[in-house]
This record gives structure tokens, sequence and C-alpha cells, in this order.
């Protein structure tokens, strides 16, 4: 398979690159580790005029201020598990980090392509919708941050503006009786999640359930929070009836396509149990954190 | 049709071409360059028997565009080894019966390689995690993991070997350690 003809570009820094989406607009493509666009445009899915690859321009540190766990855009998946910080302190996102596609996959594909691509069923779009991520784009005018509530609107689609680049994820630091869990279902090793729920749980003093993230990939045209889950944990013990319940009515939240993964009725039944199990390490890691 | 100059360092050797922006590097690495040990297998980011090593990362070449390697260094299976003598893995493979059809070989042996600098004393289960990207259709990778945990312990024996003669040839100091992969 052979991509279509397109013009190609390698900037050497933001303005220029910011310049080009501008000059371009509607037929440019930023390119990043290529491990999503580069399989769209070899089927011909997507037929970009100009690709505007951001190796040049850096964006592939992670840090922890105050209030944010900061990841470039480029950073990979790889060097995002492999960071002492992620190690140390952040195990449900080391563990997403590690489940992505397959080794070479997570050798050169980048958390901000990820993002930026929203393809239904992957598994960091899940990630910044449970822990209320934050996505920083740049354009023209400068800066704008858009919470990752706001942020994937449908299949494929992003609030990015076709004039800007995402530049940055911000997850909020972690903070103690804080814990996440993560539960994919996947058919075959690399392959795209059947199902996959991510959680976080933040526990009160008295061990009730204070504050809680839910969302649910590939149940739906786009990565969704579970809202009416979140809803049913607030306030209850840990227990597992509750988890159960948050489950069910995540799974009633979704909205699955039957095809190939499996019927409707069997992805909703194993959306509530990836919930479930999600749940149980959230509030393992919640109450490990104390 | 335009074309964009490129200058890749493929196995030591600079190589340049001028190619579209579509093509891809397994192409130019194959039909350019002429080095036909990289295989296209299902050409859709899958099977891994693509996989080179890319400023020492591996990557599946069918999934990276010729010019984003420009600057870059690559290594494919040709490059693997020096002169006539296998590379350990390379060995191993023939001596586990790593393979049957052998069209996997090329990626499976340069995961391997990326695996083992990454973590040289790979688990079982590391070693099967670490060529999750790579599909075999003969083997059922038994003796493939027996091939690559061989070559580890090889490789290792060799990194661990005191050097015996630190000689001198023309007055230049020559390490007695094995280049490994």
């Amino acid at each position: 398979m052979i991509p279509a003809q397109v013009d190609y570009v390698r900037p050497a820094d933001i303005g220029e690159a910011l310049r080009i989406l501008q000059e371009r607009e509607g037929e440019a493509k930023v390119l990043a580790g290529g491990y999503s666009l580069i399989p769209l445009l070899k089927l011909r899915l997507a037929q970009p005029g100009i690709l505007v690859d951001i190796a040049k321009l850096g964006m592939d540190g992670v840090s922890e201020d105050d209030d944010w766990l900061r990841i470039g855009a480029r950073t990979t998946h790889r060097a995002f598990h492999e960071h002492p910080i992620v190690v140390d302190h952040y195990p449900m996102l080391r563990s997403v980090a590690g489940g992505i596609g397959d080794p070479q996959v997570r050798n050169w594909g980048t958390i901000g392509g990820s993002v930026a691509h929203a393809d239904p069923a992957a598994d960091w779009p899940a990630v910044l919708l449970a822990t209320h991520a934050q996505v920083v784009v740049r354009g023209g005018d400068g800066e704008r941050t858009i919470p990752a509530r706001e942020f994937f609107l449908d299949t494929f689609t992003t609030a990015i503006a076709p004039t800007e680049i995402l530049t940055e994820v911000r997850i909020p630091r972690r903070r103690r009786r804080v814990g996440g869990g993560f539960a994919k279902l996947e058919r075959k090793a690399g392959d795209f999640a059947t199902v996959a729920a991510c959680t976080t749980v933040q526990l009160a003093e008295d061990g009730s359930i204070a504050r809680a993230g839910i969302a649910l990939t590939a149940v739906a045209e786009t990565p969704f929070a579970a809202t009416d889950a979140e809803a049913v944990l607030i306030g209850q013990r840990p227990s597992e009836e509750a988890f159960r319940a948050a489950g069910v009515a995540a799974g009633a939240q979704s909205r699955p396509a039957a095809d190939i993964r499996g019927p409707v009725e069997y992805k909703r039944a194993m959306a509530a149990e990836m919930v479930v199990r999600a749940l149980r390490v959230a509030t393992q890691r919640a109450l490990a954190f104390g | 049709m335009t074309t964009q100059h490129v200058t890749v360092t493929v196995n030591g050797e600079v190589r340049e071409a001028d190619v579209e922006p579509r093509l891809l590097l397994v192409h130019l690495l194959r039909d350019t360059f002429g080095l036909t040990g990289t295989h296209v297998g299902c050409d859709t980011s899958h099977c891994g028997a693509c996989t080179v090593h890319l400023d020492g990362r591996s990557a599946k070449s069918c999934t990276v565009l010729a010019v984003q390697a420009d600057g870059a260094t690559v290594t494919t299976i040709e490059g693997i080894s020096s002169g006539a003598a296998l590379h350990p893995l390379q060995q191993a493979f023939w001596d586990q019966h790593g393979l049957q059809c052998g069209f996997c070989t090329p990626g499976m042996i340069m995961q391997s390689a990326w695996l083992l600098g990454e973590n040289p004393d790979p688990s079982e289960d590391e070693i099967r995690e670490g060529i999750a990207g790579n599909l075999c259709r003969c083997t059922g990778y038994v003796n493939i993991v027996k091939a690559i945990q061989q070559a580890a312990g090889e490789l290792r024996a060799s990194e661990s070997a005191p050097v015996v003669a630190a000689e001198t040839v023309e007055g230049q100091e020559v390490s007695a350690a094995p280049a490994a992969g």
C-alpha cells in the first residue's frame, strides 16, 4: 500500500510549523510518531496535501509542577513508561503506556499523537477523561488550554483547530488517597481494546469515595466520561456492590457497535466488568497512597 | 511530482537518494538501496517483518516515511553481523530452529536485538512481550523464545568475559571484547 502524493516539511521551530499550518489550512496534517497517521495515509483514508513533521520541535519532556503532571506532546509511550516520575508515582498511567500497541509502536508512537488522533478505541483519551486532564494547544494567536471533557468531540474529531498544534497534556498531580486503575479487554496481543475502562478514586478521611473519575473507550463513537457511574459512587464506601452498581451504570451509558470484537450486549457487559476491575485497583492504590 | 533529497546512514554507510515524500522507508531500503533482507509482510504495521533499528530504536519500516529518516542512522538485518560471522541471534535462531519459512526472521532478529540491548537478561514473559509486535505463522514462537534465550546468555557471557588481551596493533589499542549488537 502506497500513500497518495503529499508534500513534506520538517520545520525547525513551532513558529514556522504554525505558519505552514496557516498557509495550507485545510490540507495540512501534523505528523508526530506516524504510527496512527501513516497507516491512514497508506489506506488513503487520509489524503492531506502536506505533512508537517514536528520531529524537531522538542515537546518531549515529562515533569511535575504543584498541580500537574506535564507531558510533552511528542513523548513516546515508551519514554513515558520508563520515566522516573511515572515509575515512582503513577502506576496506572504506567500500565496504560505499557499496554499500547506493541514495542515498536511504543518506541515511536507519541501520547500527543494518540490524543490528537482520537481513535474511538484508543486508551489515552479515556485516561484524560477519567483524570480530568487538560490538553494544551498552540496556534497563531498563542496558547489555549482545553479540558479533556470538552476535547473529544466525535470519532477522530477533537477541539483542536486545523491551524493549531497540540503541545502538552496535563494530568492532575497525584494527591494522597488518590488511586487510578485501568482495565482493558483485548482479543490478542497488540490489539485495540474491545472495551477499556479508566477509573480514578479519591477517598475522604472517613474512607468514603469523595471523587471518582470513570471513562470508557471503544464502546461509543468517541471515548466518553461515564458520568452516571461517577455519580453512583460519590459518598459510598468502596465495596463490590458499589463498584458493580457503577459498572452497570457505565454499561448503560455506553453505545457500543456490534463488530468483529463482539455484539452490543456483550460489550455492554464487558464495559461494566472492566469498570469493576479498574475500580478495585484504583481503590487499592488510593489506600496504599494514604 | 517533487522529490526530496535524503541522506541516511545505513549499516554504517552513508547513502543518498532523491525520493517522493510518500515513499516508505522499507521501500527505500529494499528498492533503492537493494537491501532486501528487510521484508514487507502485512504492510499494515502489524506483523513486524519490516523491523529495523532507526537511530537505535526498533521501528516498523513500513510505517515510517523515507523523508522522516533523513539524517538518521538505520541498521538492517544485513548490518547486524560483522563479516561472515553470524550474530549470536542469527546463530541461535539456526541452532534452536527458530524459523521454518524464515519470512519473519529478519524482523524477529532485529526486534530481539533491540530487546536484548534494553534488557540483557529478559524473563520468558519479557521476551514474549518484547516480540509481541512480530508475528510468526510457522513456529508457534516456542523455538524463537529459546533462540532469544540462548543468544541472551551468549551475549551476557561475552560482555562479562574478562578482556584477555588488550592487544596493540600498529600502535592502536584494540579491545578484545566483542562488539555485541
